[in-house]
């Protein structure tokens, strides 16, 4: 189909029109896809207009402390009085920032690896993956958490650190693509002609590898935000902030169990499996789809299987 | 010949990894910003003198080099160094409490394997029924949950019946004969336990369902059927069994998911494990513990992924190719 696309249409959509109207076809086959982009819409703009929505305030008490859900307090409120419902409404904005902005980290960085280890190949693949292999082997979550310890509880530093930890998986596919693309005729005779290698990347392989690149982001946004709700949990949030991370660990810490409090927790957790879900059925259909040669797809055992077999040299993959 | 010469890189590879691991371990607290040099000079009322003292002592006066080599020295020798919260030695801390944290991961581990492949290898048999989809769906949904949330919906709702926190029942200790001991032992274990398998059977059950329906779509699969086997012995025996070697090392695999499952789970359960020192340590900010918890963890896990190595070696021998 899109092989049959007139030549000069799409020179002129530019570099990623292709790969993003080929996006848009995936999610019209898939229903589970489109379930999933939709929950994903809704919280967004739910969380946007938080401030609005939310009942009551965050930081003062409105109720007594753990009272169970009533026609004031929708969802009860928690150890300190405070309205259940505004907390999870307000939470969420904190943990999709976290996992935006720390999915935007580890895609540029896995992103950056991946092209320049496929591209150039050599040494600098050989570096590169042998830095990957390390960060593959290490347990994440130990190291973000001795991590953030050492540079202190903050929005920042959660962000950086799982940022600096996601990356691995995005160069592994990354660099299988580029590899691939890279061997094509058409990029070879790009660069007989002399075309530069920024433009080649710019022009040949990025395009190609965008709708991988775009279903490793959205799963991606679903480690973070899973990795987020551990490291807050453990008390190494930005400890002013309200998140969903956060509201588990008060409840944990201030003993609602105790209190029979199943307000002060069910929410949080169902709202983060809710985009966890999301993110999944959508990044998962998005890889079926587009991805069909490698089946690198997030539970393919071909996937699992290359934690072993990376940086086994050629056909690695 | 390439047995040796596999089995030689990947020796070398977790002997190097190790060895990064280590000194990755000391840089991260002695140079990255917040270190416990930054640190010792928020102590309270600390005069000039004392700080003085205190960084002689602990040799920080000595130039990064000399601090690495004795640092390395002492790891040769064991020696994790002294907690900073009860004054005992790392080693002996994390010895005691890894004695607690392998029990329950292990029986997790080994359950929440053995449900996932059954339900798995039923899902991918039966692919495309309702079956399948309830059973995929709920798959999913388990493994988007967070291992604390789990855990404290299990102590709301099954507190009146099961224990909560703690290994044993205070009261028992050193009273009892070894049966009833061991009984109240595994009453304890029931719900850390619990939360740890359905933690890690969601990801295992997709994982093993994936794995059986490539393995369908092979050709010697289809092969089979035009020779006209029977569909049961074709599933097990020519399916399943390429499907297990996958699955076989799925465990290995999975260790960081263990990992961070057992850190939450130990912290809601108050389980006196390797998760609850280190939560412990960062609460406390007792570094010495938190630095050799994570060396301990780091390093067996890189053991336990060069095992995973050779054993898919011995059931694949077309990787070392």
């Amino acid at each position: 189909m899109s092989a049959a696309a007139p030549v000069g249409k799409s020179l002129r959509l530019g570099g990623l029109a292709r790969p993003l109207r080929r996006t848009a076809s995936v999610l019209r086959a898939r229903p589970a896809a489109a379930v999933g982009l939709a929950v994903l819409v809704v919280i967004v703009l739910v969380s946007l207009a938080a401030p609005l929505l939310a009942p009551y305030s965050t930081d003062i008490a409105s109720g007594q402390v753990y009272a169970p859900p009533s026609a004031h307090h929708w969802l009860g409120t928690d150890d300190g009085g405070i309205d259940v419902l505004s907390l999870v409404l307000i939470g969420g904005r904190v943990s999709l920032i976290v996992g935006a902005a720390a999915t935007a980290v580890a895609i540029g960085v896995g992103g950056t690896v991946g092209l320049l280890s496929g591209y150039f190949g050599g040494w600098v693949d050989m570096v590169l993956m042998r830095i990957t292999d390390y960060f593959l082997v290490v347990p994440d979550l130990v190291l973000m958490i001795v991590v953030a310890t050492l540079w202190g509880p903050s929005l920042t530093h959660v962000i950086l650190v799982i940022g600096l930890l996601l990356w691995t998986s995005t160069a592994r596919i990354v660099r299988a693509e580029v590899q691939s693309v890279r061997s094509r005729v058409y990029v070879r005779r790009a660069r007989t002609i002399g075309v530069g290698h920024l433009a080649v990347i710019w022009r040949h392989v990025l395009p190609q590898i965008a709708p991988l690149l775009i279903a490793n982001t959205v799963l991606s946004v679903a480690t973070a935000i899973f990795d987020e709700t551990s490291l807050d949990f453990l008390g190494l949030g930005d400890p002013n902030g309200v998140s969903w991370g956060i509201i588990l660990e008060h409840a944990n810490d201030r003993t609602a169990a105790a209190y029979g409090a199943w307000w002060a927790v069910v929410p949080a957790g169902l709202c983060i499996a809710a985009v966890i879900v999301a993110c999944y059925l959508l990044g998962q259909a998005l890889e079926d789809a587009l991805n069909p040669r490698l089946k690198v797809s997030h539970f393919s055992i071909r996937s699992w299987r290359l934690r072993t077999l990376v940086g086994r040299g050629k056909g690695a993959i | 010949m390439i047995r040796s010469g596999y089995l030689l890189k990947r020796t070398a590879f977790m002997v190097i990894t190790i060895y990064v691991v280590i000194t990755l371990n000391f840089f991260m607290f002695r140079i990255l910003p917040g270190s416990v040099v930054t640190n010792l000079a928020r102590v309270p009322q600390s005069t000039p003198a004392f700080r003085e003292h205190l960084t002689q002592e602990f040799g920080l006066d000595e130039s990064p080099w000399t601090q690495y080599v004795d640092y390395l020295r002492e790891l040769a020798h064991g020696n994790l160094g002294v907690s900073f919260a009860n004054q005992q030695p790392v080693a002996s801390n994390l010895r005691s409490a890894l004695a607690n944290t392998l029990p329950v991961v292990t029986l997790a581990t080994v359950l929440s394997l053995v449900l996932g492949v059954a339900t798995g290898v039923l899902s991918a048999w039966r692919r495309g029924t309702k079956l399948d989809q309830v059973s995929t769906n709920a798959a999913i949904v388990l493994y988007s949950l967070p291992t604390q949330w789990i855990a404290l919906i299990l102590v709301i709702a099954l507190s009146k019946y099961l224990p909560t926190a703690g290994t044993s029942d205070p009261f028992l200790i050193g009273h009892q004969p070894f049966w009833p001991n061991l009984e109240d032992h595994l009453i304890h274990m029931a719900l850390p336990c619990l939360t740890l398998v359905l933690t890690l059977y969601g990801g295992n059950t997709l994982i093993v369902r994936s794995a059986l329906l490539e393995t369908l779509g092979e050709d010697y699969m289809l092969t089979a059927r035009a020779k006209g086997i029977g569909r049961g012995r074709m599933m097990r025996s020519h399916a399943l069994r390429n499907a297990m070697l996958p699955i076989t090392t799925l465990v290995t695999l999975s260790l960081g998911t263990i990992v961070a499952g057992a850190i939450l789970m130990e912290v809601v359960f108050s389980w006196p494990g390797i998760g609850s020192a280190l939560y412990r340590a960062v609460q406390e900010r007792d570094y010495p513990m938190l630095q050799g918890g994570f060396l301990v963890v780091t390093v067996s896990i890189i053991v336990f992924n060069f095992i995973a190595d050779l054993l898919y070696f011995k059931l694949d021998p077309r990787v070392s190719e």
